[in-house]
């Protein structure tokens, strides 16, 4: 098929965070060094064109998409090819085209807004010199059958070239490749629609291209490269002579048309050409023969039950099978000369096989959770057996404490990290949340353990962790230190707590990396040269930090001041229709619908928007599985009453005095009950304001009666009853999965009760209607900031919260000395109504408003600078 | 300009290869000004420094501008361009004059406009066309101003849009028939260009015609910001030129090879304005006119070129010898090819 492929162009794929996991980790943890060495290897390899992806929720995708570009600009080797600037968002695409000098092409755009909009892209893609792909997607959604793959592209291409004046050649149609041999009988003529639609806007569309994913038409067949190999180059035999001229092609993942064993091609051939009805079936059925890495094949099959016991160990563990999983270890128990030998022997050797492939890439981490729940099974119906022959001495890699530092109570990630630690063989002793300090030290010395890891989610946790350093210091420990958690990073780590501590100190970034780091820690010889890695790394990064530059100049307090943001009032704030204080409660079943999916996969460290995410390529399978697990954790919490979301929120009248806001008992304004702390930002802004959250409400002298409000919710009451009793029947997959569902719920809360507020109970928007996704984007008036974080990162704000609404009264929800919310499923913030107010970050002040703050708050200079520590220079 | 005198512009094209005038500030430089001139009575207390500032000069010396514009026309340029290389608000902001960028566009168009409105009136067969420029400013878009840096810009596209669109709107109000984009060397510059002026037409609901003209730095082949001729003409030829050409940098002996390259591929009339040679080793530019004029005359034989011109150190003695060269020497003929999907990084690519 060489002849076809001269004129085929092929997409480099791997500098998108989308499809490639490398090049995600790379530019999440911002190594744009070796994302460019991924770039630069896809031209060396012959890449005609690359394609660059940034749409990463962790991410700023146009910052990203900005940073990656200029930086290619730098190296000529890369950027000598064309550029393909993907996004589904509008502003990173137009980021993307102010940074490409050579002529690009956009990936993608669509009728699928409608038609104005669509005009409106292409306009601004030919003024911007591009050429543009443009998806099969209209207004009723995406096409599937051949007939609407070619009316959509044929109503675009007339649109654009008639209305636009775009030119023809400059067009590429992608008329969506979906998957085939999936069981369900609609899908079977999919790769046919698209081969014939291909010919047809060939030839009605002169001088267009067409392009696709190649990929997804062998989604079903995961797992077995050989048939999907079998089929992409089958597929492709016949798109390219129907007219497909350019596409999204691994090309390590592609046969040689002519190298297919026949029978093979002749039943790929059957799938993809949907030559008879039975064509999935059949392939099914000599799929695996061709596997060539001697698994079982994709299709689900019991055949697995006939292999050795061992094997079936192994094989429950890498799928997560509970179900056999009691006779299977009875049965290799029986068989073995002790009970322990099945641990150390095919129960480990199963697990190691887990650890390989989720070390690869292979297994995601939901997966390895479930492989943890199996193994515990298996472990737990043992015990007996090995505490009988009074020799329950195992020997495990290492013990590691873990713990959730003083005053914070978040632990979803540590307990992850813990599981996937035991997955590989380590003993975890897991001391919770809030754990103090002493508590800490001591256990670690009656436990004899190996090394300390400590997590943390909110800011204040980070002087904690320092604190626990230097305690380790003064007491003479050497064991090896690890920091992980939301708000820890390699700098903190480097700058603030290494030099701390003479023992090793390791940042790890995320429970795939905790394995490594522990291994390369435990191994007297490993960590030696371990340890000398990390303190050089740890001193170029100090080197690093002392050496960069403010991205912005600061400015005084003055200044800021002087540049605050002056919101218009002329007309007057909404007074709400209900003042004060006011308890409520929702049924989880409401609140349901209100859930923001996209950051509970990343939770479990799958990234991708939902719901796109479910379809993924590559984690779309896993996702499903969790997203399905998650309902039927919804749905029992629901049923059965275990989990119950409770809050309270209040709105009082409120006056702006300088960056502070009064709040007021009532209408007569004099009484003040409460005094709003708030920041300014205070770095040079050339065409915007330096804000403060003060700024959206009314001046004191201005004479005008303005308003705020506050919040609490929480949707975690029973959370830790719950993940206790899963804990206790060795479910740690379900117990992590009860947290992550009232996370999800105490957030879909704050949005629910934001949209009460606003129609109802204040009522500055009683008509408006948003669906789910255009309230996830944040589409409403007003906003709703949480203290701790960008806007006011002053944990100790909360305080005020609570004493306002009496919250802990009437939620049972409480603050920790670090002001961090119990049950962790919980949000509080302010509410602000003006039609102006918007969400930003205060970052760096200057030593002037530290100690006007201070002053504010009644504190002294050094309490101010323990809770503002984020927010100043180091 | 009107659709008429768009017409006679490209039936000239058609049948004669047109002249372009030579270089503004050789000419001005010979006048040997100092600060109080730049000054003029306008700007006699401005608070820095303004000697050296040609685009000023529109301003405070009006006479010698026109002088230079006349002495070109008289030398039988069709086409002369406005004294506004450096008059963009990015540009202007060495001399603090970012306010003073509107008025000196509208001003230098605006005496190039009188010139050729003089000698149109003089020879009516012979129509004189004013070329708006639009000069690279001295930032670059896509290249670093920091080694250590690579990243770093030191201008944004948004912000040399907003500059383009304002010398562009002053340069149409002053009367220029022609957008002239020059001196490209970063091609992101050039495009920010082409956005502002296709902005400014949509806002004005008419276009004129842009001419477009880069710069091969050296003897690589490629522009300052890497790109060869050829990507640079798949980055700008969606603005849909009048012309596509190079200017600046070399002489002609050096510059031939490339103003081939272009020749070969351009949908378009061809342009060049070479330098006057290289300079020598005072800064000057010794190439004659009739040395110069002879290279000319082989590209024009050669079928090379539609518009030809001078850059630095050119002097209407050049242009008057090159204008007598090409006389009779038919016009390159703009070839046509099968519409194919042409997109370049530093290198082009062809689908």
């Amino acid at each position: 098929m060489t002849a076809e492929f001269s004129t085929f162009i092929n997409v480099g794929e791997r500098t998108n965070v989308t499809g490639s996991a490398i090049f995600k980790r790379l530019i999440l943890n911002a190594e744009y060094e070796k994302a460019l060495d991924v770039a630069r290897q896809q031209v060396e390899n012959g890449a005609q064109i690359i394609d660059i992806n940034m749409d990463e929720a962790m991410l700023d995708s146009v910052d990203a998409m900005r940073t990656f570009l200029n930086l290619i600009a730098s190296e000529p080797d890369i950027c000598k090819v064309p550029i393909m600037i993907d996004s589904s968002k509008w502003e990173v695409i137009e980021t993307g085209l102010k940074c490409v000098q050579g002529k690009a092409i956009v990936n993608s755009i669509s009728l699928k807004e409608g038609k104005e909009q669509f005009l409106h892209h292409a306009k601004l893609i030919k003024r911007y010199g591009a050429a543009t792909v443009v998806m099969a997607f209209d207004e009723t959604g995406q096409a599937d059958t051949q007939q609407r793959k070619v009316e959509i592209c044929q109503r675009s291409y007339k649109i654009l070239t008639e209305e636009v004046g775009f030119p023809p050649e400059d067009i590429i149609f992608d008329p969506n490749i979906f998957a085939v041999a999936t069981g369900i009988e609609e899908h079977n003529n999919y790769a046919v629609d698209f081969i014939e639609a291909t010919r047809i806007i060939r030839e009605t569309c002169p001088y267009a291209h067409i392009s696709g994913g190649l990929s997804n038409i062998s989604f079903s067949f995961r797992g077995n490269n050989p048939v999907r190999e079998a089929m992409h180059s089958v597929f492709l035999y016949h798109a390219i002579r129907a007219g497909m001229d350019m596409g999204i092609v691994n090309a390590g993942q592609l046969e040689v048309y002519d190298q297919i064993p026949d029978e093979l091609r002749e039943a790929v051939e059957d799938v993809i050409l949907n030559r008879r009805e039975d064509g999935t079936e059949r392939l099914l059925d000599i799929a695996p023969k061709y596997q060539g890495d001697g698994k079982a094949a994709a299709a689900e099959d019991l055949t697995w039950r006939e292999q050795p016991v061992n094997k079936r160990l192994e094989h429950a563990l890498v799928k997560g099978i509970t179900d056999y999983i009691i006779e299977d270890t009875e049965e290799a128990r029986l068989a073995a000369e002790r009970p322990l030998h099945v641990i150390e022997g095919p129960l480990m050797d199963g697990m190691n096989v887990v650890g390989d492939l989720f070390g690869e890439g292979k297994m995601f981490l939901p997966q390895v959770v479930k492989s943890a729940r199996v193994m515990k099974k298996a472990v737990s119906h043992l015990q007996p057996f090995i505490e009988a022959e009074k020799d329950g001495e195992s020997r495990s890699n290492g013990k590691i404490l873990m713990a959730t530092v003083k005053g914070d109570v978040h632990d979803i990630g540590k307990n992850i990290v813990g599981v996937v630690l035991q997955c590989n063989n380590f003993e975890v002793v897991d001391l919770g949340v809030m754990v103090p300090c002493a508590t800490i030290l001591q256990v670690a010395k009656d436990e004899k353990v190996d090394m300390i890891g400590l997590s943390g989610l909110i800011t204040p946790s980070l002087d904690e962790m320092v604190y626990v350093a230097k305690e380790m210091e003064r007491l003479g420990l050497d064991l090896p230190l690890l920091i992980g958690g939301a708000t820890t990073s390699k700098a903190h780590t480097a700058v603030k707590i290494e030099q701390n501590y003479h023992g090793p100190v390791a940042y790890v970034p995320n429970a795939s990396r905790a394995v490594g780091v522990c291994q390369k820690l435990i191994n007297p010889e490993s960590r030696k040269k371990y340890e000398q890695e990390l303190s050089d790394e740890y001193e170029k990064v100090r080197a690093q930090h002392a050496r960069k530059q403010p991205r912005s100049r600061p400015v005084t307090l003055e200044e800021a001041r002087a540049n605050a943001y002056q919101p218009d009032f002329s007309v007057l704030p909404v007074k709400p229709n209900k003042l004060g204080v006011t308890p409520v409660t929702v049924e989880l079943d409401t609140l349901r619908n209100y859930i923001d999916w996209t950051p509970f996969f990343l939770t479990w460290s799958l990234a991708g928007k939902f719901p796109r995410i479910l379809n993924d390529e590559v984690v779309g399978e896993q996702a499903k599985e969790l997203y399905a697990d998650a309902n039927k954790m919804l749905d029992k919490v629901i049923a059965d009453g275990s989990l119950q979301a409770k809050g309270v929120l209040g709105l009082f009248p409120a006056n702006r005095v300088g960056d502070d806001v009064e709040i007021y008992a009532d209408e007569n304004r004099d009484s003040v009950i409460g005094v709003s702390h708030h920041l300014r930002q205070q770095t040079l802004k050339d065409k915007f304001a330096n804000y403060c959250l003060s700024d959206f409400v009314a001046a004191k002298d201005s004479g005008i009666a303005d308003y705020m409000g506050a919040f609490a919710v929480t949707g975690g009451i029973g959370e830790d009853e719950l993940a206790e009793a899963y804990n206790k029947a060795g479910d740690d997959y379900n117990a992590i999965m009860v947290k992550a569902v009232a996370d999800r719920l105490a957030e879909a809360f704050a949005e629910y009760l934001h949209e009460q507020v606003r129609k109802a109970y204040w009522g500055f928007a009683p008509d408006e209607n948003l669906d789910n996704d255009a309230l996830i984007r944040e589409k409403y008036q007003g906003i709703r900031p949480a203290p701790g974080y960008a806007a006011c990162p002053e944990h100790t704000e909360k305080q005020l919260i609570w004493d306002l609404l009496d919250a802990e009264k009437h939620t049972t929800m409480r603050l920790t000395e670090s002001y961090a919310m119990w049950p962790g499923a919980a949000v509080s913030g302010w509410y602000f109504s003006h039609p102006e107010s918007r969400y930003f970050a205060v970052a760096k002040i200057q030593r002037d408003q530290l100690e006007d703050y201070a002053a504010r708050k009644g504190w002294t200079v050094e309490e101010a600078e323990k809770w503002l520590a984020p927010n100043l220079d180091d | 300009m009107s659709s008429d005198k768009q017409h006679a512009l490209l039936d000239a094209a058609a049948k004669r290869i047109l002249i372009l005038d030579g270089a503004m500030g050789t000419m001005i430089q010979e006048h040997k000004l100092e600060e109080e001139d730049y000054r003029g009575k306008e700007f006699a207390d401005w608070h820095c420094d303004v000697k050296g500032n040609n685009d000023l000069l529109a301003i405070t010396q009006p006479e010698i501008i026109y002088d230079i514009h006349c002495a070109y026309l008289e030398a039988g340029a069709d086409i002369i361009e406005t004294n506004t290389f450096n008059a963009t608000t990015i540009a202007m902001a060495d001399y603090d004059m970012e306010a003073q960028s509107k008025d000196i566009n509208i001003a230098a168009a605006k005496l190039a406009r009188k010139a050729c409105d003089e000698f149109t009136a003089k020879t009516p067969d012979k129509p004189r066309y004013v070329a708006g420029v639009l000069g690279p400013t001295n930032r670059t878009a896509s290249i670093s101003p920091d080694v250590n840096d690579p990243g770093k810009r030191n201008v944004t596209f948004d912000e040399l849009v907003e500059a383009y669109i304002e010398s562009t709107e002053a340069l149409l109000e002053g009367g220029a028939d022609i957008i002239l984009i020059e001196t490209i060397f970063d091609t992101l510059n050039a495009k920010a260009a082409v956005f502002a002026v296709e902005t400014v037409f949509d806002k004005r609901g008419s276009r004129v015609p842009v001419m477009v003209s880069g710069t091969i730095t050296d003897a690589s082949g490629r522009t300052l910001s890497g790109q060869t001729a050829e990507a640079f003409y798949y980055s700008m030829r969606h603005v849909t030129p009048l012309s596509m050409g190079l200017n600046c940098a070399l002489g002609p002996d050096l510059l031939r090879q490339y103003v081939d390259e272009i020749s070969n591929i351009a949908e378009c009339l061809v342009s060049a304005h070479p330098n006057a040679g290289l300079p020598n080793e005072f800064g000057e530019y010794d190439l004659g006119a009739e040395e110069m004029s002879e290279h000319i005359k082989e590209w024009a034989q050669s079928g090379l070129v539609n518009i030809v011109g001078g850059c630095c150190g050119s002097t209407p003695e050049h242009i008057r010898a090159m204008a007598q060269a090409v006389e009779g020497v038919a016009p390159r003929k703009v070839p046509h090819f099968e519409p194919k999907m042409r997109l370049s990084g530093l290198e082009p690519f062809v689908h």
